[in-house]
């Protein structure tokens, strides 16, 4: 077969484009890649691009995270949760509680204790607790229809973040420890997840000695530990969003993810099939929520403070717009939808405004009037389109909404929503029953979607 | 029709490969339709007494009496508003009758939830087929079988449990392709349920249910929109099925097709059972033939 060669090349390039995980590398990497070439652009020096890598993994991560799980809640089961920020909230509040070092006497007003477990207690108790509280909700909340459903999520999210306001329990004692959940200043993060990682580990010191050394090669200057703590915090995240993507593909890819589908489609008929579509709503109501807490925990707990105004419920409209973007029902779409959402929507127009800034050397006018007068007396857009630009990161939420609206007309089921993640644990590709037998059911595990040829799509 | 010609152009090229595959495996040459038969028990499966269900001020059953014998294939007719649907649902459990028992197998199987019936082997098909629209064909099936290992969580992601549930998923998978191939809808396996015509949608729900292994399958109109040739097609295979022990009670509109294909028809009207028996018996009863046509006829 020697005509065969070329043919047999872009064959195997097609197969290897096929693996969701190369689409999400090469995503990944090519967003990457586009900010450090606008840095380079800006003249960003060595220590200004790291940090902005850091930050840009850091964002990926937890966009993606969170769009895994209201994923399992949406994508999957088709439960309308709008209370997203509530049990991320929940999360961080509880392992704050659990782990911030103890206080046994009076402390001074404004610094609250915890109770001074370990940061890992504290982690694995704020995913507990979210997820408990998410069966609490589901329990009663399963029973209404998914309009109704939405809005108690929402309500619940709220009540979270009003009892975290409340005064009355800004602090008490419990058990001779002196704790509370601060009020409206919040909480002061008294612990540090990234050197607690590296001691628990145990490579505290051999780390220091590498970022200083690593830092002077470089010419980060003084101090370079923040900036390598932030690209490793960076990269403990993609761990963790490994972590959830092999979990959420293997419980879509299962029997268990077959009846959540069922159940999204029409839980009658699921219902009449005997399965008893109660038990597996609350399932995965209590999962996703328990995820959710575990992002809200890594989103939060290296910000050194939290205030319960940052749990408005923005933060759960921006992982539905990710969510949205990669397409409801495909867990590499939700990758991706975080992924895209991260670097264009959330952090895309600050970066831009530095971009433009820096390239066009324009004198910005600072209040509106001076910016549309021009336009109307003279028709000169300069001063209007500066202002934009000056303004542009609280244009964000226009140009997310303009984006959301695109999306809805354009591709409402976005990137990879319409497409099929087979909902077994073996390839179902076979195109009768003879080639299902001949095929081994080990060789794939529903990882790979080596089968392009099916009409599916 | 152009798509049964396909149909049967897809089964015939199946046959010999299925033949080679299945050479390791000498059970199955029955087929899981008819190995399933064989656990049926041998009782009278369904019994309703004095069922009543209101919806506020309306009575839609009012006192509805009625038996289904073992392998029989049971047809329930009557016109608009005579309760039979309600009678259905209070069945399966979607509605919680206002009065009444309903035995299955000898259990009381009253205001059950329709997950509980199903677990029971009293399965339904719906009147407007409610396939999944947007999972496949074989997704679909798939979901169907009880007792899947993998339903349960920790099976489906834990390394080591995993290995089990593939297992299991490749009898499945077999399973359904068997019984999508007694179907003959195999060539539509990888579409979209969504997709599917209207009369395929009646194969897939049917399959689908006796996939569950069901002892007594309740049809709602089963042929509600199936051209004549698919409807000769679907009462072929009901009934094969009843040949090979399964009880069907079926919910019809259509008179001559109950008459025809039924031993026993029993008769609704305004919520409560008018007449049973034969067909011939019914057909010539005065108080049915006034029920479909009017009170008039009575002068």
């Amino acid at each position: 077969m020697s005509d065969g060669e070329d043919g047999d090349v872009s064959e195997r390039l097609a197969a290897v484009w096929a693996n969701d995980v190369t689409k999400l590398v090469v995503l990944v990497g090519g967003i990457l890649a586009l900010y450090v070439g606008a840095g380079t652009l800006l003249d960003y020096g060595v220590r200004q691009q790291l940090n902005s890598i850091g930050l840009l993994v850091f964002y990926v991560a937890v966009f993606a995270m969170l769009a895994l799980a209201l994923n399992l809640h949406w994508g999957y089961t088709g439960l309308f949760n709008i209370g997203v920020i509530g049990f991320m909230a929940i999360g961080i509040y509880v392992t704050a509680v659990l782990s911030k070092s103890a206080t046994v006497t009076e402390p001074a007003a404004g610094s609250i204790g915890g109770f001074g477990l370990p940061l890992w207690l504290g982690i694995i108790g704020g995913v507990l607790a979210a997820a408990v509280f998410g069966a609490l909700v589901a329990l009663p909340a399963l029973r209404l229809r998914a309009d109704y459903f939405a809005i108690v999520t929402v309500g619940v999210s709220e009540i979270v973040r009003f009892t975290l306001l409340e005064s009355s329990l800004q602090q008490m004692q419990v058990f001779g420890y002196f704790i509370g959940l601060g009020g409206g200043s919040g909480l002061i993060l008294d612990f540090d997840i990234t050197d607690g990682l590296l001691d628990a580990v145990g490579v505290a010191d051999p780390y220091a000695t590498l970022t200083d050394s690593l830092g002077t090669t470089l010419g980060l200057g003084g101090n370079p530990k923040p900036v390598f703590d932030g690209l490793y915090y960076g990269a403990f995240l993609l761990v963790f969003l490994v972590l959830f993507y092999v979990l959420l593909r293997r419980v879509g890819n299962s029997p268990f993810g077959r009846v959540l589908k069922a159940i999204r489609e029409d839980e009658e008929a699921t219902k009449s099939l005997g399965k008893d579509t109660n038990r597996f709503k609350i399932k995965s109501f209590t999962i996703g929520c328990a995820l959710m807490g575990l992002a809200g925990i890594l989103f939060y707990a290296e910000q050194g403070a939290i205030t319960p105004n940052a749990f408005r419920p923005r933060i759960t409209f921006f992982v539905w717009i990710a969510l949205i973007i990669g397409g409801a029902g495909s867990n590499t779409g939700s990758v991706m939808g975080g992924a895209i959402f991260a670097a264009f929507l959330f952090r895309g127009p600050l970066f831009l405004k530095n971009v433009i800034q820096e390239s066009f050397d324009i004198e910005a006018v600072s209040t509106f009037g001076q910016a549309v007068s021009p336009l109307i007396s003279g028709l000169n857009p300069v001063p209007m389109l500066a202002y934009a630009v000056d303004n542009l990161a609280q244009l964000q939420l226009v140009i997310m909404g303009l984006t959301l609206i695109y999306l809805m007309h354009n591709r409402p089921e976005g990137l990879l929503g319409h497409r099929q993640e087979p909902a077994a644990c073996v390839p179902l590709t076979g195109l009768s029953r003879s080639d299902t037998v001949a095929a081994p059911p080990t060789e794939t595990d529903g990882g790979v979607a080596s089968n392009g040829g099916d009409g599916d799509e | 029709m152009s798509d049964t010609e396909v149909d049967e152009a897809a089964v015939t090229a199946n046959v010999p490969e299925d033949a080679e595959a299945e050479v390791d495996e000498p059970e199955t040459n029955d087929s899981t339709v008819e190995r399933e038969a064989k656990h049926v028990p041998n009782a009278i499966p369904l019994k309703v007494r004095g069922l009543r269900k209101e919806f506020g001020g309306i009575v839609a059953a009012a006192d509805v009496n009625l038996s289904v014998e073992e392998g029989s294939l049971t047809g329930l007719i009557g016109p608009n508003g005579a309760g039979k649907s309600t009678t259905f649902n209070c069945i399966t459990g979607v509605h919680e009758p206002t009065a009444g028992q309903i035995h299955f197998q000898g259990e009381d199987i009253t205001g059950l939830s329709p997950n509980e019936v199903a677990e029971r082997g009293l399965v339904r098909t719906f009147q407007i087929a409610r396939e999944l629209e947007e999972m496949s064909v074989l997704e679909n099936m798939m979901l169907a079988p009880t007792n899947q290992r993998g339903e349960s969580l920790w099976r489906s992601v834990l390394p080591v449990a995993r290995e089990s549930v593939k297992q299991q998923e490749a009898a499945v998978l077999e399973r359904c392709w068997e019984m999508l191939e007694f179907f003959e809808i195999d060539h539509l396996a990888h579409e979209y349920a969504g997709n599917l015509s209207g009369g395929q949608r009646k194969l897939l729900e049917l399959a689908r249910a006796l996939l569950t292994e069901p002892s007594v399958l309740l049809l709602d109109e089963p042929f509600a929109g199936v051209n004549p040739s698919l409807e000769s097609r679907l009462l072929d295979h009901i009934n094969d099925l009843q040949e090979s022990g399964y009880t069907f009670l079926i919910v019809e509109h259509d008179m001559d097709l109950i008459m025809e294909n039924c031993e026993h028809v029993i008769v609704m009207h305004q919520g409560t059972v008018l007449t049973e028996g034969a067909p011939d018996e019914v057909r010539t009863n005065e108080a049915v033939i006034e029920a479909y046509l009017g009170g008039e006829v009575d002068g």
